[in-house]
């Protein structure tokens, strides 16, 4: 990195000078007196929870908020514009031409409409004083420079055509075509699977060694900041609370906050920590063998007719046992969430079949993984929860609300909540009503469908705290299914790892995670950003090997 | 586009479907409506007899089986017809002969299209012209005087009655200012330059009213594109105002514009009675009306099965410019 002495203030060097930014909406302050300076190639990690005002930061840069109605203060100067005072002219020159951006979710970023190539052409025109054929050109020479395959080719396609990860890298395309000097990546692969992230990560990688590129990486995993830039700015509040070289503030950081924050990353590599008084996963499990609860044999699912059909979950077998968790994980597309709809009998199977242990009833409950959409917005919360108790014809109202009452406390809110509603709540609570709704019918075994993925992750460490105490009181199986291979660790006894609808393996977690068999366990495990940048380089170095192997 | 081969094959099957189908309603409603009908052919001063005598003729004693048997065999194999002293052959297509004139209704729709399409079409291009330009103006200017100006325009055109506009404009135009003479139609094939002109002010009234609902329809679907994170791409590389309202907002709006076009289109070919009764237009239209008033079944069937099928066709055109529109779009 540059040689310069940060401290004397301007320099040559420098790419981003922030002073005492603060962009207001309305009575809101979204950014608050923030202040930090970015050489000439060297990467920046903004990292903070939902609402710390980090994404804000990042639209700042680019003049974004101007004729938003946003109140910007203080100053920002990005490669010598001021974007403050620059006039439109100016700043459309530096938008895309100086600093461009790559946003979170490739498939709505891009035009639906239009080639891909064209796109990139659109883009590039505005900057370059070229022809329409060069433009088309140039963008075909960068989509090949990320590494989409036959470029000329699938230049000519349109977004929905495209992968996640190859939407990514096209946007990332559009960003190169002009050669800014700055790249801002809000929250890149936030939408992506952990081996395409991987992918996506490493391509940011190269092309930061090869064209001296700036970085200003906004995320909220600390994982990914880790895997990618020099230095971290953590945010809260719109203001910094810790500022530093990478592996300063991950390994030894100085604040409270950050401290929290990273006790909370879920880790891939550190075995599930149990609380106080359970050494297995019951009391009886000790003794005999664990009573099943949930026997599901040979299950497939297939979705579409004639030619088009195909087996979303195909051949899975599996038991759950009283008391314990099995942890399902896979990537988008991997069949794991219609098989927890076939476990709770939200979808009936194309054959296979699944047995309660032992009990006649249907025991198994469902937490969602959008608290949000999984709650009606015109119903109490407390109503939601008592509607498995009314399903169950229960119909005295007093004892209802009592039981309800008694739900609510049990997970961490109050009594006097049930008769909110789900907007006044935090998501880290919606999810909490999620799970006393699940906890209303008295289930053997919940299914939780990524039950934390919407959440950040301090809220994350609680919730998942919460489940671990329920199961712990009320013998609960979990069945856990995530696409967060950490978060599973964290909470699992067995995990079985999905692909394309199948289990490929299957086993105590620690055995899952500490020896993999499957090839495609290592590479899932591989991928998987770490928070130690050192670790971080030798996991792409393994990466590397497998890419090549 | 490989599908499109079974994509017109379906189509064509569920077309003819639906015509048999609107055709056994139009049947089924005009046999349980009450009133003698061959005393209204007939006229008021028919004797008992010749009303008997009509009624044979016209077969309206016949079960409503048959009756709707021999429409059928018209259409697929043709008819003779008595009209009383000389048979007459009415050949294939056949949609049978009017109560009123023994015109054949086959005959009677040839000659009443052509005023109907050359009125919705006409005014269909006018309307896209207007309602599209004043929508993206409005988009493009969202939130300033302009649009407001705009938006009220369109709210007072979308509930303004057309014999309202039609009227005005004809005591204006041909009245007061005398621009032109008061409308007459004229055969496109007989003088293109005249047919234009006397047409322009049913196109214009008809088309104001229309290009009102396409201008809010417009602005709304533009201003929901423009809130689409794919608009923040392009502005955040620095794209100008112009090429985000004229590229990209605009496309967003193509869909939602395809559809009611052709909704309105379809309807519009047998709808647009007012305009054309104001205008003195001989269309689909007027006809109809005048057909059920008399209690004409053969014409009410025979204009009913061509708005259907023009609503049909519309439809099915409407859908493939969809799928051109937007590729993500499949035929099916």
């Amino acid at each position: 990195m540059s040689s310069v002495d940060v401290s004397t203030g301007v320099s040559a060097d420098v790419l981003v000078e922030v002073t005492d930014l603060t962009v207001g909406f309305g009575s809101l302050r979204a950014v608050d007196g923030l202040s930090f300076t970015l050489e000439k190639g060297a990467a920046l990690g903004l990292v903070g929870e939902s609402g710390s005002g980090k994404s804000t930061v990042a639209s700042a840069l680019l003049g974004l908020h101007r004729g938003t109605g946003a109140d910007v203060g203080g100053s920002v100067r990005v490669a010598g514009i001021d974007v403050q005072e620059a006039s439109d002219a100016d700043l459309g020159r530096l938008r895309g031409g100086k600093a461009a951006m790559v946003f979170q979710d490739p498939l709505s970023s891009l035009d639906p409409y239009y080639a891909i190539g064209d796109q990139i052409a659109e883009v590039y025109r505005v900057h370059a004083r070229v022809s329409r054929r060069a433009a088309r050109a140039r963008a075909v020479d960068v989509l090949d420079r990320v590494g989409i395959p036959d470029a000329l080719r699938r230049s000519r396609s349109r977004p929905h055509e495209f992968s996640g990860g190859m939407r990514q890298r096209a946007l990332i395309a559009m960003a190169l075509a002009c050669e800014p000097e700055l790249l801002i990546a809000d929250e890149p692969t936030t939408a992506l699977d952990v081996t395409v992230q991987a992918q996506i990560l490493d391509l940011l990688h190269t092309l930061r060694e090869e064209t001296g590129l700036g970085l200003l990486l906004v995320t909220h995993d600390v994982g990914v900041a880790a895997e990618s830039v020099d230095e971290i700015l953590v945010m809260r509040h719109g203001r910094a609370v810790e500022h530093g070289p990478v592996g300063t503030v991950l390994g030894a950081p100085a604040e409270t906050y950050t401290q929290d924050l990273l006790g909370a990353v879920p880790r891939v590599d550190a075995r599930r920590v149990r609380s106080e008084g359970s050494s297995g996963s019951s009391p009886e499990a000790s003794s005999a063998a664990p009573e099943v609860v949930l026997e599901a044999t040979g299950l497939r699912r297939e979705f579409g007719r004639g030619k088009r059909a195909f087996a979303a979950v195909d051949d899975v077998s599996l038991t759950v046992h009283r008391g314990e968790t099995l942890g399902i994980v896979g990537e988008s597309g991997s069949g794991k969430t219609t098989l927890g709809r076939m476990l709770v009998g939200l979808l009936k199977p194309t054959a296979g079949e699944i047995k309660p242990g032992g009990g006649v009833r249907p025991d198994v409950q469902m937490v969602f993984q959008d608290p949000v959409s999984s709650l009606n917005p015109r119903r109490s919360v407390g109503e939601s929860i008592a509607d498995p108790l009314r399903a169950r014809g229960e119909r005295d109202e007093g004892r209802i609300r009592a039981r309800v009452r008694e739900l609510l406390e049990r997970v961490g809110l109050e009594g006097a909540h049930y008769d909110r509603y789900p907007h006044e709540f935090s998501g880290g609570q919606r999810q909490r009503v999620g799970i006393a709704r699940a906890l209303a019918a008295d289930p053997r075994v919940i299914v939780c469908d990524e039950p934390v993925s919407a959440l950040d992750v301090t809220t994350q460490a609680q919730v998942v705290a919460l489940l671990g105490e329920l199961q712990r009181e009320l013998g609960l199986a979990l069945v856990f299914v995530a696409h967060d291979l950490a978060v599973v660790r964290q909470v699992s006894d067995r995990v079985a790892v999905m692909r394309r609808g199948r289990i490929v393996e299957q086993g105590p977690a620690d055995e899952v995670y500490d020896s993999p068999q499957d090839p495609y366990t290592k590479e899932l495990l591989a991928a998987v950003p770490a928070l130690d940048p050192e670790v971080a380089a030798q996991r792409r170095a393994v990466r590397r090997e497998l890419a090549t192997a | 586009m490989s599908g499109f081969g079974g994509f017109v094959l379906r189509r064509g099957v569920g077309t003819v479907i639906t015509l048999l189908a609107i055709s056994v309603i139009v049947y089924v409603v005009f046999f349980v409506t009450p009133g003698n009908v061959a005393q209204i052919t007939c006229g008021p001063r028919c004797s008992p007899e010749q009303v008997h005598q009509v009624a044979q003729q016209l077969r309206l004693d016949d079960p409503l089986y048959l009756r709707y048997w021999h429409f059928l065999q018209g259409i697929l194999v043709g008819q003779d017809y008595s009209t009383g002293t000389s048979v007459e052959h009415c050949s294939a297509p056949c949609l049978g002969l009017s109560y009123q004139g023994d015109q054949q209704v086959t005959q009677l729709i040839l000659a009443k299209l052509p005023v109907s399409l050359s009125l919705v079409f006409g005014a269909m291009v006018l309307w896209l012209i207007l309602g599209v330009g004043t929508g993206v103006l409005s988009a493009w200017r969202r939130g300033r005087f302009t649009e407001r100006l705009l938006t009220g325009i369109t709210l007072a055109g979308v509930a303004t009655p057309v014999f309202v506009i039609g009227l005005v404009l004809m005591i204006v135009v041909c009245g007061q200012l005398q621009l032109l003479p008061f409308p007459q139609y004229v055969s496109l094939t007989d003088d293109p330059e005249q047919w234009a002109w006397n047409l322009l002010l049913p196109w214009l009234s008809l088309a104001l009213i229309e290009a009102a609902t396409f201008a809010r329809l417009t602005r709304a679907s533009m201003l929901e594109t423009l809130a689409e994170d794919h608009i923040r791409t392009f502005r955040a590389y620095g794209v100008g105002e112009r090429s985000i309202i004229g590229r990209h907002a605009l496309r967003g709006a193509f869909a939602p514009i395809i559809a009611l076009n052709a909704n309105n289109v379809g309807s519009a070919v047998g709808g647009a009675v007012l305009t054309e009764t104001l205008f003195g237009l001989p269309g689909i239209g007027q006809e109809l009306v005048h057909a059920v008033n008399v209690v004409d079944l053969p014409v009410v069937v025979g204009m009913v099965l061509v708005i259907g099928f023009f609503v049909v066709i519309a439809n099915a055109v409407a859908d493939v410019l969809y799928a051109v529109a937007d590729r993500r779009v499949v035929l099916a």
